[in-house]
């Protein structure tokens, strides 16, 4: 089905079970611990043996020699793989580095060996015996000091351009009667998911399957057989269950390349899982921003000339962290400039992390408008109000977005938070030892989609199946696939069973970018309507005029059911959405606003988040219960890397070193208090058949900004370098 | 995890003599920090001497008027008990103050006092550390220090002790009580029971080969307002960046302990001694040779905040 034109009135507008809050559908098999992860499928790959990855303990350099003897002569061993027994691979499309190194050595904790034996435990022991004698390089780790050196990228497939100039920035910038002109920092994050890359590997002849923990089934199939070198459909990737992602897992990484080398070593399959200790330089990481970020306006607040620079830095071949991608299309403003600036860096690849380019744009962007606001004497609220713009403002009218409710969210989530109570002066609300401030950021994310398909089915007893190699990573994916096939044919969830997760079952548009939701349901709709094609003239009805309730298929007084007319041997049909042009000629975006109350102690400069708040508007919201868990998940992130998320550079060593979760602090309970979100009404019609939009991704972008602001109303302390910790605070003289 | 061996010790006799003559052996009992540097291969002991049925989980009043806590009451077990919570606060804070209440079910009050440094060179065994490896130099001086010591640090270490409970036990002048290898107790004043980085920062205690720790002693309670305060990046679930045990007197005076901040958990008569003139005198007594990194420097500032912060609750109440 190819979706070009805006949607009309369908079948999903009933909303009987779509938008209607729903429990997750697989979560009595989370909770009872039925449902099977990559690393515990002794079901699928009975006596799998352990592989162990060593990781190089330098960080730019070669392997001068390895000396495996100690470790192949430990107890249990079976094999180690390294790059001089592997054979000739090659490299992923989205992989920086290759995922096996030696003999030359990219970045630190680089994969240079699996160790396998027969218990986990003499795995670990061995990899510790294996003796490597490196030629360490020097290498160029912080990107403070090669900012003069970055180069604009090529423009990338996600981030469009590097650079866009509308007007002249300059000049109207120079002219304008309030300027403001700052910099901003944003640290590497690391995506600290609950489950940490795992892979179990087993080969049946030439044929591979990899039980694996992955976002992107149909690009990592491809990944897989191009770093191997075997042909796609040698390759077998199943993924059904994923315990968080956050994009760490959008690619092969090395746990899912070294299990399948592994398992060809010792001829049996092979379980590896990346270690807690060894995610952080390993695998992928959000990179470190440093932005620019300049904006004249009127003394009304009313801007005229926007300008966003980022500098961030990646290993050779990588790409920037695009976190001028917002300003493009946030606010008005007839003279505008966005530029990306890499450098080259030799620390561990950087890549896609929750709402890449937005997620820390805004953190920049959104205390650059409270800067604004202030500036003004205009209220925050009221100033980005006062610069909404209802069309692509680079492109001009022409291009409008599809739908954008920015001020419903500012105007419906301040009087939701109680914004008219907070005192515009700094510094000046306390209760007890607290310092109590309240601040307020946009949300925005880009709306992508892609094409997605499914095949979807009725069995001789009415139930309807819907198979898709979409992934569910704790999102909620496996439900709103539901919902949307009961809604489609008729029937209750409880009728419908889901299938995820697997290469054999049609490529969807995987879990990514916030697209996976409005992108997968889509597909489904579009098998769907060729199901009740089928079983509309099954039945002998026009199939314009069938209606699909209670499962039964109707018209007009007559009736049959699913089951009958899928007869024992089922009924099924398989097709895919695929996206035409609306996505060019309308802006699409998700839009929201973020609140947020924090107590800063008076003495110990100590930040606790009292309140957040926010109002969203994604259109149609599939489901308002598990929509809710991922917008309070990432309001939480928001709040991390507002206070105190950061991978610590050793510029001397070139790695991250507080590389385990007991020192790269994430939020824990305590740190969250009440979080309200209230999801605006919208339906986009331009957006897909189901009139969504993603919010997986929504919620953390801007939600540091309202911390940080919020930190600005306490203490009038104004940081603009993240994370807002206590040593920066006593730095900044709270007094 | 190198491959070892395990035993249960008999007695605590046995224990200690067993410790002694099998080179590499460590006693284990909650394992919450030893299993994990094991794993990590920072600890390779050959041996491990299981203490846990050994009793020494008792809490009992002494003929002084004290208490002694086994070495084996868990930490949740102590900061619960109805006469620590009642005459030694500062304990029972302090102990709720650390970890996570799954951590604090299985830790022991000596493997506590035990626990080893949060420094992040301490935990990569790719990085230099003296602490680890003798000899290999320091990878936090001149590199990542914003958490480490700022007080009775080295040239050779800057490390942190991270214990939130020894605060609380070197402020209330507990005594550590041991059996050695020969059968022979003894009493070790817990200001001298750590020992300073100088240049062995791999020594951390004054227990000797096979002497193995029986019970924490208190003295008779002090009376006085006791508070702990933590300070850290997050609510719950992290090391102190400064922590500060205090108890105020009635007559104005007060004694403290600083943890975060030291080598070892930090405690100056000095600072007692300008209880009354203050959180900002208090601070300068107890920083007096403090030796502070770029990132860490904050430390001192942040000791004199805590306090103040402190006074001014102290204040508030009276």
């Amino acid at each position: 089905m190819k979706f070009d034109t805006p949607a009309t009135t369908n079948p999903i507008d009933k909303g009987r079970v779509v938008g209607v809050a729903q429990d997750r559908i697989d979560g009595p098999a989370k909770v009872t611990g039925s449902a099977p992860y990559a690393y515990e499928r002794h079901d699928a790959a009975p006596n799998a043996v352990y592989g162990w990855i060593v990781g190089s303990a330098i960080a730019k350099g070669r392997i001068a020699a390895m000396d495996l003897r100690a470790a192949e002569a430990a107890p249990g061993v079976l094999g180690i793989v390294t790059h001089a027994n592997a054979g000739k691979l090659g490299k992923g499309n989205y992989n920086t580095a290759p995922l096996l190194g030696g003999p030359a050595i990219m970045h630190y904790d680089q994969a240079v060996a699996l160790v396998i034996a027969d218990t986990f435990e003499n795995a670990r022991a061995a990899a510790k015996l294996v003796r490597i004698d490196y030629a360490p390089q020097d290498g160029k780790f912080d990107l403070n000091t090669e900012l003069d050196n970055a180069v604009k990228p090529p423009d990338s497939g996600f981030g469009g351009a590097a650079d866009t100039a509308v007007g002249d920035f300059e000049g109207a910038f120079a002219k304008a009667a309030v300027r403001i002109d700052q910099r901003y920092t944003t640290p590497d994050h690391s995506h600290a998911m609950m489950e940490p890359h795992a892979t179990t590997a087993a080969w049946n002849g030439d044929k591979l399957t990899l039980w694996t923990a992955n976002q992107m089934i149909a690009w990592s199939v491809g990944e897989v057989a191009k770093t191997l070198g075997i042909p796609k459909d040698n390759v077998r990737l199943v993924s059904p269950y994923i315990g968080g992602g956050f994009g760490a897992k959008l690619f092969l990484r090395a746990d899912a390349l070294l299990a399948a080398l592994g398992a060809r070593e010792v001829g049996r399959p092979v379980k590896v899982m990346i270690a807690r200790n060894q995610i952080p330089n390993n695998t992928t990481h959000r990179p470190a921003t440093v932005q620019r970020i300049r904006i004249g306006a009127d003394k009304n607040g009313v801007i005229d000339a926007i300008g966003h620079e980022v500098w961030s830095g990646d290993l050779p071949g990588g790409g920037p962290e695009t976190a001028a991608m917002q300003t493009r299309l946030l606010y008005g403003g007839a003279n505008r400039l966005t530029a990306h600036r890499l450098a080259t860096l030799d620390l561990p690849e950087g890549n896609a992390m929750r709402a890449p380019g937005e997620a820390v744009g805004l953190l920049a962007l959104e205390i650059a408008m409270d800067e604004l606001a202030e500036a003004c004497g205009v209220d925050p609220v009221e100033l980005r109000i006062r610069n909404d713009v209802q069309y692509d403002p680079e492109a001009g009218p022409q291009r409008p977005f599809s739908s954008r409710k920015l001020v419903e969210c500012l105007r419906t989530g301040a009087d939701r938070f109680g914004w008219s109570k907070r005192n515009p002066t700094p510094g000046k609300v306390r209760d007890g030892r607290w310092l109590v401030g309240m601040g307020v950021a946009a949300a925005f994310r880009n709306n992508m989609v892609g094409k997605s398909g499914a095949r979807i089915g009725v069995d001789g007893t009415g139930k309807v199946i819907v198979e898709t190699d979409m992934t569910d990573i704790g999102t909620g994916s496996y439900t709103i696939i539901g919902q949307t096939a009961a809604e489609m044919l008729g029937v209750s969830l409880d009728d419908v069973i889901v299938r995820l997760g697997d290469s054999r079952f049609p490529a969807s548009a995987g879990s990514g970018g916030q697209w996976g939701a409005n992108s997968s349901t889509a597909g489904v709709y579009a098998a769907a309507m060729a199901l009740r094609a089928k079983l509309a003239e099954k039945a002998g009805y026009p199939a314009d005029q069938a209606q699909f309730e209670d499962g039964l298929v109707k018209l007009g007084n007559q009736s049959q059911t699913l089951a009958a007319l899928a007869g024992r041997e089922g009924l099924w049909a398989q097709d895919s959405i695929e996206f035409g042009d609306l996505d060019k000629r309308y802006a699409q975006a998700t839009f929201g606003a973020h609140f947020c109350e924090v107590g800063v102690d008076i003495d110990t400069a100590e930040v606790r988040i009292r309140r957040m708040g926010g109002a969203f508007a994604a259109g149609r919201i599939l489901n308002p219960k598990s929509a809710r868990s991922q917008v309070i998940g990432a309001m939480t992130m928001g709040a991390g890397a507002a206070l105190m998320e950061a991978l610590e550079v050793d510029t001397r060593f070139g790695l991250f070193i507080n590389h385990d979760m007991a020192e790269y602090a994430v939020p824990v309970h305590a740190d969250i208090p009440e979080q309200d979100v209230l999801f605006i009404d919208e339906l986009d019609d331009k957006s897909s058949p189901m009139k969504a939009k993603g919010v997986g991704e929504l919620g953390i972008c801007g939600a540091g900004a309202a911390v940080a602001n919020a930190v600005y109303n306490a203490t009038g302390l104004r940081l603009r370098d993240y994370p807002l910790t206590i040593d920066k605070l006593l730095k900044a003289q709270m007094t | 995890m190198k491959p070892f061996t395990y035993s249960r010790a008999t007695s605590v006799a046995d224990a200690a003599k067993t410790a002694a003559a099998m080179q590499g052996a460590r006693f284990i009992a909650g394992g919450t920090n030893l299993l994990d540097l094991m794993k990590l291969q920072i600890e390779t002991p050959t041996h491990l001497i299981d203490v846990n049925h050994l009793g020494l989980d008792r809490i009992e009043p002494t003929p002084e008027g004290g208490l002694r806590i086994g070495a084996l009451v868990r930490n949740t077990d102590l900061a619960a008990d109805k006469t620590v919570r009642r005459d030694y606060g500062v304990l029972s804070r302090a102990l709720l103050a650390g970890a996570s209440g799954q951590l604090r079910n299985k830790a022991t009050t000596a493997g506590n006092l035990l626990q080893r440094t949060r420094c992040p060179y301490f935990y990569d065994t790719n990085m230099p550390c003296n602490k680890r490896k003798p000899g290999s130099g320091c990878g936090a001086i001149g590199g990542i220090s914003r958490s480490l010591a700022i007080l009775g640090v080295s040239d050779a270490c800057i490390a942190q002790h991270p214990s939130d409970m020894a605060v609380a036990m070197r402020l209330l002048d507990a005594q550590v009580e041991t059996v050695g290898a020969d059968g022979v107790a003894r009493a070790i004043p817990i200001a001298d029971f750590h020992t300073l980085p100088g240049d062995t920062p791999h020594i951390e205690s004054a227990l000797k080969n096979g002497e193995i720790i029986t019970s924490v002693t208190l003295p008779k309670p002090i009376g006085g307002t006791h508070v702990y305060r933590k300070v850290r990046d997050r609510a719950s679930y992290a090391f102190a960046l400064v922590s500060v045990a205090a108890v105020f007197g009635k007559d104005g005076g007060g004694r403290f302990a600083f943890g975060g901040i030291g080598a070892k958990p930090w405690r100056t008569p000095a600072a007692d001694a300008a209880a009354s003139s203050g959180a900002k005198a208090v601070a300068e007594a107890a920083l007096s040779g403090a030796r502070t990194t770029y990132h860490n420097a904050f430390k001192k500032t942040l000791v004199e905040r805590t306090l103040a912060s402190l006074y001014r609750q102290k204040e508030a109440r009276s």
